[in-house]
């Protein structure tokens, strides 16, 4: 029987393997296209996520923005920079065993507190979002960004003006 | 297993930033060094999703939003940087950067 729960998890277990795969493989890849590739199914995952989780705007931002706009910069500057060279010599830096001993101890102590739960956290109260609201996702979150949010809003359309400046001025020739 | 809680999107996230950190500390190529990054960026996201959706509240949300913001200017002026060390350099291997090193 295919309850709704029942399909939500089995949709949850699809997109998690998807991001965790994609996730792994991007990042022991040789070759850095097939690394943006894998990268293209973890982040499709990950849109995948936010669908189930009601977060409509965000899904359709994650498209747009992660697999549309980021992703072409990224096989865009692989193209332009010559990559071949870096293929054949080795992928892996000296100290990679003392990174992974390092990320495994910070992975026993995040999933030990992961497991302890609500006992190892003071989690904050609901908000009062009501729940059944009849405007969507959309429509709620504009509302919280321009009323709420409106000045971080701003600070980060300034951002995305310095960065562009940024990134015209670093790749420039001769500045 | 089942029924999924917002404990396991935060199990989720917390794999996905431990796989970016790995990618982060291992790799030496730039452009996969900056994918990781992406990666680690993801996994703050669907954590805020998860804790939005627990507590009825959008404010998660609207921090996603700002955090995806953020990921695309450190993409393009990461990237711009990764040309302008190529020009100089002939390299994207991360440890033959080493002007500054002792």
């Amino acid at each position: 029987m295919l309850t709704p729960e029942l399909s939500q998890a089995i949709f949850f277990y699809i997109f998690a393997a998807m991001v965790l795969a994609g996730a792994i493989l991007t990042i022991t890849r040789r070759s850095a296209v097939h690394s943006a590739m894998f990268l293209i199914v973890s982040l499709m995952g990950v849109a995948g996520l936010y669908l189930l989780q009601q977060a409509e705007f965000l899904f359709a931002v994650q498209i747009v923005l992660y697999i549309g706009g980021i992703m072409v910069l990224f096989l865009f500057v692989i193209m332009l920079v010559n990559l071949d060279q870096a293929a054949k010599e080795k992928q892996f830096n000296g100290q990679r065993w003392i990174a992974l001993a390092c990320v495994v101890l910070v992975g026993v102590q995040v999933f030990y507190f992961l497991s302890k739960g609500r006992a190892a956290f003071q989690i904050a109260q609901p908000g009062t979002l009501p729940a059944a609201s009849a405007l969507g996702n959309t429509e709620q979150l504009a509302d919280v960004l321009f009323k709420e949010y409106l000045l971080p809003f701003e600070i980060a359309s300034i951002l995305l003006l310095v960065a562009v400046v940024g990134s015209v001025v670093m790749a420039k020739k001769r500045i | 297993m089942y029924p999924i809680t917002s404990a396991h999107y935060i199990a989720l996230s917390a794999a996905l930033l431990l796989i970016g950190t790995v990618g982060v500390l291992t790799r030496r190529n730039i452009v996969i060094i900056l994918m990781s990054i992406e990666l680690i960026l993801n996994a703050v996201n669907i954590n805020l999703v998860a804790f939005s959706q627990a507590l009825h509240n959008l404010n998660g949300q609207v921090f996603a939003i700002f955090v995806i913001t953020d990921a695309v200017a450190e993409a393009a002026v990461g990237l711009g940087i990764l040309i302008a060390l190529f020009r100089n350099k002939e390299t994207v291997l991360a440890d033959e950067v080493d002007l500054l090193k002792w």
